[in-house]
Parts: structure tokens; sequence; C-alpha cells
């Protein structure tokens, strides 16, 4: 089930703080983030974020096609290697 | 044998039918588009007049987006999931459900035919 229009996307609010405040500045560096529900917001297109997999940070950077989709999608948390047999 | 958008040649059938022949239109868009022409959808596609032809063409091609560019449409947004490499995106490139669904047994309309592997060894106890 999606979510309830009335609430609004949700995007978490630590790292959109860190966002702005790197738009406002002009600077650009990537940001380390664990929120991988958060939507992506069209501020942060043109930014590298490092979300969080479970294991380590994947850099992700973020473009305009990415706008509407979660952090999450961009960092897989399991890794297939293909069956032993296959090799 | 009547065309309608294309190629699309159904005929002898009740309007409403026919219409489904085309790719992207089932039963109560076809409904929908004859109410909108002002055709009665029971009336066979051989019984319709020049006129009715033309206003169900404008119906759909108004408001309708049908066969090689419904189809291309859904390739885009196929491909723009791949290419900015979200899950989705890597669940359509190797050919997985793309919507969470089980695949320790079943999930064959993804996977395609079974791949028997020869000489699997039985877990033995």
């Amino acid at each position: 089930m999606s979510r309830s229009l009335k609430k609004g996307p949700f995007i978490s609010y630590k790292l959109e703080r860190k966002i702005l405040a790197m738009n406002e500045s002009g600077k650009k560096s990537v940001v380390k983030t664990w929120a991988r529900a958060s939507m992506i917001s069209p501020d942060m297109v043109g930014h590298t974020i490092a979300v969080h997999n479970g294991n380590k940070f994947i850099p992700v950077y973020i473009t305009e096609n990415m706008v509407g989709h979660k952090l999450g999608e961009f960092a897989p948390t399991r890794i297939f290697r293909g069956h032993a047999g296959n090799r | 044998m009547a065309r309608i958008v294309g190629v699309d040649i159904p005929n002898n059938k009740r309007g409403e039918v026919a219409l489904t022949y085309i790719y992207g239109i089932g039963r109560s868009s076809a409904r929908k588009i004859l109410d909108e022409a002002g055709v009665d959808k029971d009336l066979k596609v051989q019984e319709w007049d020049d006129s009715m032809f033309q206003s169900i063409r404008t119906v759909i091609g108004s408001n309708m987006t049908v066969e090689g560019e419904l189809r291309s449409e859904t390739q885009m947004n196929i491909k723009r999931l791949m290419d900015i490499g979200c899950y989705r995106g890597i669940r359509h490139r190797i050919g997985l459900p793309v919507r969470g669904q089980s695949t320790k047994n079943n999930a064959r309309t993804r996977k395609g035919k079974r791949k028997t592997v020869a000489n699997k060894k039985k877990a033995t106890k």
C-alpha cells in the first residue's frame, strides 16, 4: 500500500538540513546517511550521498530521474554471486 | 475487415469486444470509447458506418495511447529504471520478479524455462 498523501513524502529531516546547507553555501561533499527510507527530493540532485547498505556506505550520485525514489533503492543490501554450479 | 489505429482488423464481433483486439484497450476502456463516440456497444463492427468509425478514431486518437506508442512508453519506463540503477531496474536487468515475490520456487514467468542442473547431488544426512 502506498503512503498517505496527507502526510507528504518522507524526507529525512537531518539529511534535508545538511543538503540545504550545502546548497546555500554552494559546497559539495559526500553525506553519509542511514536513512534508506528517505525519499529523494529535487534539492538533492547533483549531490553524492553515501547510503548505508548494512555493511558499508554506497556512494550514490543523484540525477534528476531519481527524484521520487527512495535512497535505499540504490544501495543493494544483498550480493548474489551466482550459484555454485554455474562457475 | 475494418482498420482502426494501424493494423488491427477485428470484425463480425460486437464493438465492445472487437476494440479489445487493439493493444492497450480492454473491455472497460472499449466501453468508455464507444460511450464517448456515441456508438451502441452491442453493435457489430460490420454494422458500423463511416461516421461511427470516424468518431471512434477521433476518441482513440485524442485521449488514449495504444499499440506501438504504448509499447514504447512501457519500454521507456523500464529503461529509465534500469538506467538509474535502482532496485527495480536491477531486477529487470537480471530477469527476476520486480515486485518482491519469492524466488525460492516458482517465479517461472520471469525466470523462464527450468534449467535443470545435471547430476545435482541430493543432500546427504
